[in-house]
């Protein structure tokens, strides 16, 4: 595939992880978070640590967006998949992840629940044009790749009038992600830098980040989600460290711009403003993080019009999920990984998402033996 | 998640929509983010609608750079 394969040189990825070797301080650490869970996946998938530096580790941080989606708004979802008049549309990533006692949307919809899963937010609107006597809800979640195709979506459903779709807002935003990352009170993790989500830059160009560097003095790469790509990224981030830079750049020119997509922005900024708090799994609540549809748009929010609650639920006590998303621990730290909690039988959110940590480090790595360092840690 | 990947567009269709081939997989995908979208062009698709172009020159640019690093030239 072009713009794929190029980008998946082995020989080429030695060949950086050789220069990287040389131009590694030996007398210190480096330690940058990818902030996303695609990097993350992308990083055990093609074996980057092994070409790494020892002295350079990758942190995994929240950007799952399922994986930092709270129990209870799963809760209150299968609560309004339940309602007989109701049909719930959802991204497929959604159905296994574990809610309270056990169940999950998978197990809702065995049961009976309408539940179906789209590839874009356009079926669902689909379902609700051909299914008129029955309420259609999509399941929103995501962070500002996701938000713009569903603001079309409602955009759409207001224009063609339809009274029978509505819109579960779980939307979230990386740079608020980002400052409570930075900013967290309990073990807060010590970085050098960010690996920072080119798709989410796609969308909200590099600008939003400027504070990483001006108030936390970190620098911040926009990186592809090829192996080359997150190659380059660490190199441009070890120079940065090197030269005493804190600078935001920009390694995926081919596809962000410094602005980012302006259509793809007023679409947002139409549809949504900003919610006062929002809780998330692993950073609690946090502060103008996460988005809600417009007074203007209220019709076709699903929160009012089926005056949803979110219950407060408790993520298993054993699970270290919360930690790991803050990068404050590691999958094999958790006494579940591996054990009671693997792909087949997720416990925690970690495990389901593909791009979950965990799931990345079990898929991929399950066999590596903790260093020296890790077992001193533990 | 936020998986999107380079898709080729085959087809402009009415409504914003357009046909892309995905490594020889077509599919029809919403163009109604990114404007001026033509036959040929490259566009980075992620839950069926285009987020953004591909441009050409600067995937070449990068890719230079990446050689660069790789054969150590300064």
């Amino acid at each position: 595939m072009k713009y794929v394969d190029e980008f998946r040189d082995g020989e080429l990825a030695r060949g950086m992880a050789r220069r990287l070797a040389k131009i590694v301080r030996p007398d210190r650490d480096y330690r940058f978070m990818e902030f996303c869970g695609g990097h993350t996946h992308a990083i055990s998938r093609y074996g980057l640590e092994d070409l790494l530096p020892t002295n350079v580790r990758m942190i995994h941080g929240p950007g799952c967006p399922v994986c930092v989606l709270p129990i209870g708004r799963i809760d209150a979802a299968i609560e309004l998949a339940r309602k007989p008049e109701i049909i719930l549309c959802t991204y497929a990533d959604l159905m296994r992840v574990p809610a309270s006692g056990g169940d999950s949307l998978l197990k809702a919809k065995a049961a009976g629940a309408d539940i179906r899963m789209v590839y874009s937010t356009l079926d669902a609107l689909r379902i609700a044009e051909t299914e008129p006597q029955r309420q259609v809800v999509f399941f929103a979640i995501g962070f500002e790749t996701t938000t713009p195709p569903t603001a079309l979506a409602i955009r759409l459903a207001a224009r063609k009038q339809l009274s029978n779709f509505s819109v579960f807002c779980n939307h979230v935003l990386t740079p608020a992600a980002m400052r409570a990352i930075l900013t967290s009170k309990d073990d807060r993790v010590e970085l050098d830098g960010f690996v920072g989500p080119s798709h989410v830059s796609a969308v909200i160009g590099v600008t939003p980040y400027r504070f990483v560097a001006t108030e936390f003095e970190k620098p911040l790469v926009v990186t592809g989600f090829e192996p080359l790509d997150v190659m380059q990224a660490i190199v441009m981030l070890t120079t940065q460290v090197n030269e005493g830079r804190c600078e935001i750049e920009n390694q995926y020119g081919r596809a962000v711009s410094p602005q980012g997509n302006l259509k793809a922005q007023a679409e947002i900024a139409d549809i949504f403003d900003l919610r006062e708090s929002f809780e998330w799994r692993g950073l609690g609540e946090v502060p103008a993080s996460a988005l809600r549809l417009r007074e203007t748009y209220a019709q076709f929010d699903a929160e009012r019009r089926f005056a949803v609650e979110t219950p407060v639920a408790r993520d298993n006590p054993a699970c270290e999920c919360g930690a790991i998303l803050r990068g404050a621990k590691r999958p094999h730290d958790c006494k579940l990984f591996g054990t009671v909690c693997t792909p087949e039988t997720p416990i925690g959110s970690c495990m389901v998402s593909s791009e979950g940590a965990c799931a990345a480090q079990w898929t991929y790595r399950r066999f590596d033996e903790p260093t020296r360092e890790e077992r001193m840690a533990s | 998640m936020c998986l999107a990947i380079p898709v080729r567009v085959i087809e402009l269709l009415p409504e914003q929509m357009a046909k892309v081939s995905l490594d020889g997989v077509s599919k029809t995908i919403s163009t109604a983010l990114v404007d001026n979208v033509a036959v040929g062009d490259y566009v980075i698709l992620h839950v069926g609608f285009a987020l953004s172009k591909v441009d050409a020159e600067e995937a070449e640019r990068t890719l230079a750079m990446i050689r660069n690093i790789a054969e150590d030239a300064p």
